[in-house]
């Protein structure tokens, strides 16, 4: 469940990373933005897919305003600048939205899709919310999959992971490709959010804080702009983190497991588990 | 001077010190650290359970030093495994590892901190002085390493690590030095921090003060003395003297640090020096 939402959050960041090797922290308030408008929206018209559509453009659109605004001025600067930039970014937002929506977060009036089912007779209990959330990442992983494998638009993004200069001088837009990443990465954050409000039935300014630093580590542990190694990293952190605080919740909390084992795991493969050298 | 006056400035030099140790690390020998505040912390702590042990100020303090400093050493062995993003993400752990173990140690205090700790036993005004003392003799520390022959290989180590090693410098060794050096000097402002504020809790330690204090360096002009302790003693105490900001803080922090990056990279000190560049 957590990983699932985990891997939506982290995909988003990989893609970004792949692209411009920036770590995109500021993509936690495009998620914590994600939500807000998915609330707000559902409160006020009733329907959640209005909601998810709205967030999902929205939150879109912006990411691609703050790539122009934002990002594409420091791409020329040592990779730190950028980092800090977008820390400062995220910092700031969160600021903004507890200023904006209040401190203590809004929540949905009429709670949707709150039904409790019995898978079968195998005595797994869940909500609807939960199904959804959960059949809702695997098919945002499988639309993102073909995309990038089956399309002309996958295959020039791929291009300009690989080598920009050269794709650019096959004829391939790299702006564009760029602006495209950002709108469907960012898209795929508001996605996130609008799921996690859904349940958690709460949204709040702090909410991307810790999903933002869990999806960097989850990144960085799978191996900087490595996807498959982004979703097997979420897969094993979420595994991790949950027998961690059942063996280690007398030393560790939360957040150190998963940040221990991240620092464990690079002293052994630098580049993180997938990640090439050089 | 007034005992507000006096609080004021003790900070003030309190964040000096602070956000000069980090730029030894990040300014000089472009190694970045997103957990500084870990060792700042583990300053304060150290100090904190020595003196209530029933310590002097004027032992607990060296010791601050040397803890902090040994585990720095430690921790900047990362340094040489993973680089640049790798990293960053690597002492952001290492933040959220220090406050992760002190909340669940009953002996530190656990989630509710430290109350009571001594005071120095100097008075606050001499304590002033002290803290003034130490911040001067810091950035007189600075201004000497920076045109040391350590500063020189510092410089090429941040510069082009690669080339560094081309040229016959020891860059492991280097970069274990500013290390050691910036986040002994850390516990020292850590140490510090606990005898003037005399309450300690791991929330003072987190993200948002490894944050807080890169936005000084970032702010002043990486590697630059001047430009970092005047940053430091400014972003210190504006939150105090205009209540209203304080409510505001992290969104003038987090505002500062992308305007700075976005618009003018070199910082305070680019804007004070624009012909040296």
């Amino acid at each position: 469940m957590q990983g699932s939402i985990y891997a939506l959050i982290a995909l988003g960041l990989t893609l970004v990373y792949g692209l411009l090797r920036i770590l995109h922290v500021a993509h936690a308030a495009l998620f914590t933005l994600g939500a807000y408008i998915g609330v707000l929206v559902s409160n006020a018209s009733g329907s959640l897919t209005l909601a998810l559509l709205c967030a999902m453009l929205t939150v879109g659109l912006l990411g691609m305003l703050m790539y122009r605004w934002a990002y594409q001025p420091l791409l020329q600067h040592p990779p730190y600048v950028a980092l800090i930039a977008s820390i400062g970014l995220y910092i700031a937002a969160e600021e903004l939205f507890r200023l904006v929506f209040g401190p203590y977060g809004l929540s949905y009036q009429a709670p949707p899709l709150q039904t409790v089912i019995t898978l079968g007779n195998s005595g797994i209990i869940l909500t609807q919310a939960e199904l959804a959330v959960m059949i809702g990442s695997l098919l945002a992983l499988l639309v993102l999959h073909i995309l990038a494998t089956r399309t002309r638009l996958g295959l020039a993004w791929r291009a300009t992971v690989t080598d920009p200069q050269m794709a650019e001088s096959f004829g391939i837009n790299i702006q564009q490709v760029r602006y495209i990443n950002f709108f469907i990465g960012s898209a795929l954050a508001a996605a996130a959010g609008v799921m996690v409000a859904l349940l958690n039935n709460l949204v709040e300014p702090g909410m991307g804080s810790v999903p933002s630093y869990k999806a960097l580590a989850i990144i960085v542990l799978g191996g900087l702009g490595n996807v498959r190694g982004a979703l097997l990293a979420a897969l094993t952190l979420g595994v991790i983190e949950a027998f961690g605080t059942i063996y280690l919740d007398a030393w560790l909390d939360r957040d150190a497991i998963a940040f221990a084992f991240l620092i464990l795991v690079l002293m052994w493969r630098p580049h993180g588990l997938l990640g090439k050298a050089g | 001077m007034s005992a507000y006056t006096i609080t004021l400035l003790t900070s003030m030099g309190i964040s000096v010190i602070f956000a000069l140790s980090l730029n030894i690390i990040t300014g000089y020998c472009g190694q970045i650290s997103l957990g500084h505040a870990a060792f700042y912390g583990i300053g304060a702590y150290t100090s904190a359970m020595l003196t209530q042990a029933g310590w002097p100020f004027a032992l607990a303090l060296p010791v601050a030093l040397l803890l902090a400093g040994v585990v720095g050493l430690l921790v900047g062995l990362s340094s040489l495994r993973v680089r640049h993003d790798f990293l960053a993400i690597t002492t952001m752990g290492v933040g959220f590892l220090f406050i992760g173990i002190v909340r669940k140690q009953d002996w530190l205090g656990g989630e509710l901190g430290i109350a009571g700790i001594p005071a120095s036993g100097l008075g606050k005004p001499a304590f002033m002085m002290l803290v003034m003392a130490l911040a001067l003799l810091t950035i007189m520390l600075c201004v000497y390493l920076k045109k040391s022959w350590l500063g020189f290989v510092f410089d090429a180590v941040a510069e082009d690590e690669d080339t560094a090693c081309q040229l016959g410098l020891d860059s492991a060794r280097y970069k274990l030095t500013a290390f050691a050096l910036g986040t002994a000097l850390a516990g020292v402002a850590g140490s510090l921090y606990a005898h003037h504020v005399r309450f300690i809790a791991p929330d003072s330690f987190g993200f948002v003060e490894s944050i807080s204090v890169l936005a000084m360096v970032i702010v002043g002009g990486i590697g630059s003395v001047w430009g970092v302790a005047l940053a430091a003693a400014l972003l210190s105490v504006l939150p105090l003297w205009f209540q209203i900001i304080d409510d505001y803080k992290l969104l003038l922090y987090g505002g500062l640090l992308f305007a700075t990056m976005r618009y003018f990279p070199a910082g305070l000190a680019g804007l004070l020096y624009p012909l040296r560049r």
